[in-house]
Formats: C-alpha cells, structure tokens, sequence
C-alpha cells in the first residue's frame, strides 16, 4: 500500500512515498520509494505541497494510489507544525483515506542507538525532548530548558549518553552530551504507523502536540487616558 | 448555467474558518466555524487561538459545505483561498489546507486576496457589479475605500485606516463601557435608546487641513481616546456613565465619517454605486445613515445581507468563480500567505 508521509515538526520539511508491504507486520516492509527534505523554517506553507507533489511523481503514483497519509504530530513550533498537519488532513479527506499520527520525536528516536536524548528548537532558549532507550521513547514529549533536563532526567534515573537533533545541537554547551545531526525519518515515521496502515486502523484526527498553551493574557484593569 | 465555474472557497484570515462553494453567482453552501467565543475573555482575537481553532474546524466545517452543496471534491473547477490580508499564522492553515485538498484532488488553486472577496461576495446576492463601483469595507482588521473596476484584473486603493480599524473602535469602546465582546453588537443595541447628538465625539481626518494627504483616509484612535477621556472624567465626579448617549454619540461619529467619505469618493470618480462589506457593515446605523446618503446623491448602495458580511468562504469562492471566469491562470502551487497582502494583488 501506497503512503504519503509528512513532516514538519522542525526546520525541516520532509516528504516521503513509501510502500507498506501488507504481510508483514511491526517496522519491516516499509520501502522508501522517494523522498524530500528542504530546511528552511520559514516556508512550510511554500514548500510543502510541491514536495508531497514531487515526491508522488518521483514514486510514478498519484494521489489516487495512496492509501493512508502519516504525519509527525510534532511537539514542533506551532505554525510550521500546522502546515503539514493540516495538509495532511486535507489530503485525508479529499483521498476518503486514513491519517495517522506519530510523534515526531521518535521519527529521531527510532534512528538512535543506546540511551539518546532526542532535542528539537522549541525557540525562546527551549527544546522539545525525549529520551529513547535501544530506540523506544522512555520519557513522555516534553519542552523545557535545555539546563534543566539533566535535572528531570536524574530523577527519573536515566542517563543519556548522547544529544541527538537540531534542538541539541543549539544547546549542546547547556546538555553537556555529545550530539549528533537528525531531522524526522521519514521512513521511521512510517514505520511506527505501519501496523495501523496494514489493519486499515480507523483514521485518527492530527492533533499537534502543543505542549505549551497559547501565549495569551488577559486584560487587567484598563489603562487610563491622561485627563 | 452549468457553463459557470464550480468553486470552493476558504477563509481563514482571522477568527471565522469558512468554506463555501458557489456555481458562478450562485451560492451553493456557506458554512462558518467561530472561534469568537474562544477570545471574548482576552478582549479580542488571540491569532494563535485562533489557528488552534482553524486547524481543528478545517476537515469538519469542509465535510458540512460539501453536503449541504451536494458535490465532491472531485465535481469542483477550482478551489480559491484567501491568501491575505490576514493574521499570518491563521492564514497559513487555511492556505496549506487548500493546497493539500488542491494536490490530493488534482483540481487548480487560487489564492485570493480577502478584501477583493468581501467586494465580490455581493455578486451572490445583487449580480454583476457594475464597474466602476466604490467599496467601503469596514471590520474588525480593515477600513478601507477601494475603486473597484474589474474585480479580476485589480482594485485600486483609495484609501484605509492609519491606525485602528472601525471594528477595533468599537469592541475598543465597548470594554470601556463595560460591554462584551466583539463590541459592535452590543453598542448598536445600547444606541438605540442613546442620543446620537449628546456627545460631539470627534470625526478623524475630516478637518480641511488633512483633505491634501488624507482625503479618503481613516483615524478611529483618537475617536477611541477621546471617548475613554469623557467616560473617565465622569467616573472620577462619580457621576453614572449615560451608556446608551456614548454608544449612540460614539457610533455616530463612525457611521457619520465612514459614509461620508464613501459618498465623497463616488462623487470624485463619478460612480454611482457603493457597495458596503465586512463585519461593520452589520451595523444597523451606518446602513441607515449610508442608504439615507446614497439616496440623497443618487448612488445605489448595495449592502449583502449580515451572514455574508461578516467574515466566509462563499466569498472567497465568489471571488474565485469571477477570477476563473476571467480566464486568469491558477497560482502556483508555492505561493505564501501574505499577511499584508496589497489590494491591488486580487489573485496570485
């Protein structure tokens, strides 16, 4: 079966077509058939439609050929995050196909080896992270300062050996952790779908993980006009 | 009649996500989802609750408007969507949605400017606009005068507000008497049983020094202050707020400058038809005061009912369905959400 996949959960935006092989089951049978990544954190909404576009013709599918969509549900910021699941959900919805969500996180996580703190740019001094263990995710999404996760993480009783994402790379002085380069897979996104792609699992509404509330206050007592 | 573009339009400029779908001048569904309630407490629109919202709405508000026009996706010419002007972060979700329903359908997308959709929203209810036409659009983000010729080809800015919008004065004046949001409800009701002539509130960029550089221009900031000064002086004597006098005086001072200038600007470029949009356009005085205007000079004014007023995506497809008729190619598919969207860009 035929999947698109999008991500855009960070500076990234990455496209994929993948073929889910249907007698498998877990992360096996998901063949990469084309793929897209372009970073530029300020031209989701330009960039990605023409790369779910590209990315179909390079696959020699069209639209009518897909089976499913996933989408990285991020934590992202939220704009770019928004792009690609709404893109996705439209695309849902006009295809009468299933979407589903994974966290972007483990479209990193799932590529680590050992124990990784996975961080992406949260912005405002912060990352989104998580800690994954032989590639599963040990700790729930969460955003915070880079300075005081080592704090979180010991008291939850994990070590990470290594800072994996753009988020770490930003802040690798304050994560004290060697660090390595990774945007979302892809094909790890697809992969933690593929179950659900394969038992034709409901469709599920891409929600964003946020988070963070909207930044939003309300008004005290009015300000006065000088007389 | 089946020769007419079939189209579907999305807004998400600010707090409405709107879907329509129309054949031509025909409209065939017009469904809105509001977040307005999401942002009463905050005293005004919050532009990342209101993507939260958009995003959520997008899948079922689209659901309803193809059931309610009887079509699929795949029946549509084209799919138009508003580019800007806008809250940039909430313009991009109905953007990015109309390109993923514009890929997955294989159908050609516009990406239209929104105040050009508020003039060609009144083709649904009145026909063909006779051009040239003088627009008066007046919300809660915009107050501006437009020439309107072809709506395809381009609209000419005469001029807009230099600070607040009309819409932003009254929910503005509103808070300070204590009235809900959005204000203009709440304060075209209280001036019903209010003196318009009570309070002499100032009329912005009517006095003859500002005609050279500021004929058809707006300033609703210093109405807005000017009426917080009055309201203030009587709350330090503790004397009561006559709430329905300010309203109506307050509302006056809008309704009186806004169609003046209109009126001003047909007569200028010798046009007699007005056609008045946006969510002030409601407003039960300057509809009056704008027919009683419009009647004295001459010029037809065509006001679409409230629904169609206010914020939604049959305008935008009517837009849409008036560029495709045009001939005007699609755009292509990496165009952005321009949060300052010029007027004089109809279609990208």
């Amino acid at each position: 079966m035929l999947v698109v996949v999008v991500d855009t959960s960070t500076p990234a935006v990455t496209t994929a077509l993948v073929r889910v092989d249907v007698d498998t089951t877990g992360a096996k049978g998901v063949e990469l058939l084309a793929e897209r990544r372009q970073v530029d954190a300020r031209a989701h909404g330009e960039l990605l439609a023409p790369s779910v576009r590209a990315v179909l013709a390079e696959g020699g599918a069209t639209p009518g050929d897909l089976g499913a969509i996933v989408a990285g549900l991020g934590p992202g910021p939220f704009t770019g995050l928004r792009v690609g699941l709404v893109t996705a959900a439209a695309m849902g919805q006009a295809l009468s196909i299933p979407t589903y969500g994974v966290c972007s996180l483990d479209g990193i996580g799932a590529r680590t080896a050992g124990t990784a703190l996975v961080a992406t740019d949260a912005r405002r001094k912060e990352v989104y992270w998580a800690v994954y263990h032989e590639r599963r995710r040990v700790t729930d999404p969460a955003v915070d300062r880079p300075g005081d996760i080592r704090a979180v993480l010991e008291e939850l009783g994990v070590t990470a050996t290594v800072a994996v994402g753009a988020g770490a790379r930003l802040h690798a002085e304050a994560l004290a952790l060697p660090v390595l380069d990774a945007y979302p897979s892809p094909v790890a996104l697809a992969e933690l779908a593929a179950d659900r792609v394969r038992s034709k699992a409901p469709g599920e509404v891409l929600t964003p993980l946020y988070l963070r509330r909207p930044d939003a206050v309300e008004p005290a007592a009015r300000k006065r006009v000088r007389p | 009649m089946t020769d007419e573009p079939l189209v579907l339009g999305i807004e998400t400029s600010c707090d409405e996500t709107g879907i329509g779908v129309v054949r031509g001048s025909t409209l065939l569904a017009d469904q809105v989802a509001s977040s307005v309630d999401a942002h009463a407490r905050f005293g005004g629109v919050v532009p990342e609750v209101a993507s939260r919202a958009h995003l959520e709405a997008m899948v079922p508000t689209m659901r309803r408007a193809l059931d309610i026009a009887g079509v699929q996706l795949s029946d549509v010419d084209a799919i138009a969507v508003t580019a800007g002007p806008g809250l940039a972060g909430a313009l991009l979700v109905g953007v990015a949605a109309a390109k993923g329903y514009a890929v997955a359908a294989e159908k050609p997308i516009y990406g239209v400017n929104h105040l050009a959709a508020h003039v060609a929203v009144d083709t649904l209810e009145h026909g063909a606009l006779p051009e040239p036409s003088i627009a008066l659009l007046v919300s809660g983000g915009h107050s501006s005068l437009l020439l309107v010729g072809d709506l395809a080809r381009g609209v000419t800015p005469l001029g807009a507000t230099i600070d607040d919008a009309a819409g932003e004065a009254y929910d503005k004046v509103a808070r300070l008497l204590g009235l809900p949001f959005p204000g203009g409800p709440p304060i075209d009701r209280a001036a019903r049983d209010g003196d318009a002539s009570a309070i002499a509130f100032p009329r912005g960029l009517t006095a003859q020094r500002d005609q050279a550089a500021h004929r058809f221009d707006f300033s609703f900031s210093g109405l807005k202050t000017a009426v917080a000064r009055w309201v203030e002086a009587l709350e330090r004597t503790g004397e009561p707020v006559p709430v329905a006098d300010v309203a109506a005086s307050f509302q006056e001072a809008v309704c009186d400058v806004l169609t003046a200038k209109a009126v001003e600007a047909c007569r200028e470029h010798g046009v007699d038809v007005l056609v008045i949009g946006g969510g002030v356009a409601a407003n039960s005085r300057l509809r009056a005061l704008a027919q009683e205007r419009c009647d004295r000079h001459g010029i037809a004014l065509r006001v679409p009912r409230p629904r169609l007023c206010t914020d939604n995506g049959a305008m935008v497809a009517a837009l849409g369905a008036h560029v495709v008729a045009a001939g005007l190619p699609a755009s292509r598919l990496d165009f952005p959400a321009d949060s300052a969207l010029p007027v004089t860009t109809v279609a990208f």
